[in-house]
């Protein structure tokens, strides 16, 4: 797959802040451009990840994002695909430049988010998942991500102590990172005494609703050599796949797995398949990463993707962890950034901001959270109802 | 009264999902109107079955928060819950429910035989809404999945 260059990058500080998302978005997006040393005027494509938190300039969010900046008569696209928005907006970028209908794009996302659950739009819809789940099982995001940990302590023998080391670690990573929410260095002690949400969960190792946003100016590899920039960091990879029939884990937000009675085979998983098209794309391979950031909607979840993306076989994840492989200084660092877990989760920002994080490591810009000589990033997560999000960042 | 109505049966003694199967395939799924998944029934004939009662405990979890509408807390004090997934033993697909009043995460181990019941969700004045909930199996014992 040809790649495109990540001129510039830029974050509003996740927190609560309770203000307009817009605000968030415009602040990340011209830092971005401040970054890449683009100005406004020259952005030929806006590609917007959606909020639907956010009213309805959040369904329109790249016209919203264009306006704040000022109308320039550039080309828009808005698109949602739950947590998986922002790399589904990266993706659509790149095919523009790859395609030759723009040289230089601006991908934005930002949220404002209220406290507490994550809930259903309103009304009675007996065909919607999201609704049923809720009404009928009291099922929340932290249900799913629950009965994930439980099942690795299960089969693997995971603790609810690895659990608890996994916030430990990205809280450690947290505490260098300036657009982090949470910047407290947290102890097993605190984990283990904080309330308990979903049974083995804890509140402190579920991952908060935040406000926030993210930015990136992306353009051609040509176009960033006319202005100069030779060694960019390159998109190699983007994955933003849909599962595979049958998926045998059972996913946010339905009630029911997929069905592998007609295929026999209950080894396949979503978030593998994920990983695999991402490296396909980026003709990389586990071995070549030097870091990942991964959506740890849980600290348990964040044992699972280590598997998915290839760190180690089925059940290892815990074994990577009490090594510290997956620490800073480790063999192949975890979320430097401090994750979800320092970062609480702004749905469309997130996956932007997992890619800023991928560009301030492979420029050696990421300061104490640095991955001594990191030349090859790889992020993903997934959206809800199953849009898959990787991306496979090299330079 | 069911408090949604078409996903499972009322029989007190034998209740059951109500999914779909593939004729020709043979995929199964719930709920039915989920239908889809599964590219190989493109155009197959998406028929109505009864899944089966019982099945291995795949997870399980609590609820110790009060989740938001649409979840109606019954009675006048939220109580924290405790949720299943259950493997269905003939359709090979794990299906969420809460575990029935009584039962306690300390009494649960994956891999152990549950079976469905139908049980109050919430009630107002003039009706009980009922819903499918996961019970241990009288005869069940921990086992590993």
């Amino acid at each position: 797959m040809d790649e495109i260059a990540i001129l510039g990058v830029g974050m509003h500080p996740w927190g609560k802040w309770g203000r307009n998302f817009v605000e968030y978005g415009e602040k990340a997006a011209s830092d971005a451009l401040a970054d890449a040393e683009v100005g406004w005027d020259e952005i030929q494509f806006v590609s917007g990840a959606n909020s639907v938190r956010c009213g309805y300039p959040g369904y329109v969010s790249a016209s919203t994002f264009a306006n704040a900046l000022g109308f320039t008569g550039c080309q828009l696209a808005s698109s949602y695909a739950a947590c998986a928005s922002g790399a589904t907006a990266l993706s659509i970028a790149r095919a523009q430049i790859l395609s030759g209908v723009c040289d230089v794009a601006l991908v934005v996302g930002a949220e404002s988010t209220p406290k507490g659950f994550f809930a259903p739009n309103a009304g009675e819809r007996h065909e919607d998942p999201d609704w049923l789940r809720f009404h009928l099982v009291g099922a929340t995001n932290p249900t799913y991500f629950a009965l994930y940990a439980r099942r690795r302590m299960a089969l693997y023998g995971d603790t609810s102590e690895d659990f608890a080391a996994v916030k430990v670690k990205n809280s450690r990573h947290g505490v260098f990172n300036p657009n982090a929410r949470y910047t407290k260095e947290y102890d097993v002690d605190d984990i283990a005494n904080s309330p308990m949400v979903a049974d083995p969960l804890r509140l402190l190792e579920i991952c908060a609703t935040s406000d926030g946003g993210a930015a990136l100016v992306v353009s051609s590899l040509e176009w960033a050599a006319s202005r100069g920039v030779d060694n960019p960091v390159r998109v190699s990879g983007i994955s933003t796949v849909s599962p595979t029939y049958p998926n045998s884990v059972i996913e946010l937000p339905y009630l029911a797995s997929d069905s592998w009675a007609a295929v026999g085979d209950e080894t396949m998983t979503f978030k593998d398949n994920i990983a695999a098209r991402a490296y396909e794309e980026a003709s990389v391979s586990p071995e070549d990463l030097d870091f990942a950031e991964v959506y740890d909607l849980s600290s348990a979840y964040e044992l699972d993707w280590y598997e998915h993306i290839g760190l180690c076989e089925r059940g290892d994840a815990a074994k990577l962890l009490r090594a510290g492989d997956t620490a800073l200084g480790g063999r192949i660092p975890v979320n430097p950034s401090g994750g979800l877990g320092a970062f609480g989760e702004a749905v469309p920002a997130q996956a932007i901001a997992q890619v800023c994080e991928m560009v301030w490591q492979l420029r050696g810009e990421a300061g104490h959270r640095q991955v001594e000589g990191a030349k090859v990033g790889l992020s993903i997560n997934h959206g809800m109802f199953g849009h898959g999000s990787s991306v496979i960042c090299t330079r | 009264m069911a408090a949604v109505e078409g996903l499972f049966t009322l029989d007190s003694d034998e209740p059951r999902l109500i999914g779909g199967r593939a004729r020709s395939r043979g995929s199964y799924f719930f709920p039915k109107a989920l239908a889809g998944s599964d590219p190989a029934c493109l155009g197959d004939e998406i028929e109505e079955v009864l899944l089966s009662r019982t099945g291995q405990l795949w997870s399980y979890t609590t609820g110790e928060y009060a989740p938001p509408a649409p979840y109606v807390i019954p009675g006048d004090e939220f109580e924290p819950y405790v949720v299943a997934a259950v493997r269905l033993a003939e359709e090979n697909l794990v299906v969420l429910g809460q575990v029935v009043e009584g039962v306690s995460v300390g009494d649960l181990s994956v891999g152990m035989e549950m079976e469905l019941v139908i049980d109050v969700l919430y009630s107002d004045e003039e009706h009980d809404y009922l819903v499918w909930k996961w019970s241990p199996t009288p005869m069940s014992e921990n086992g590993d999945d």
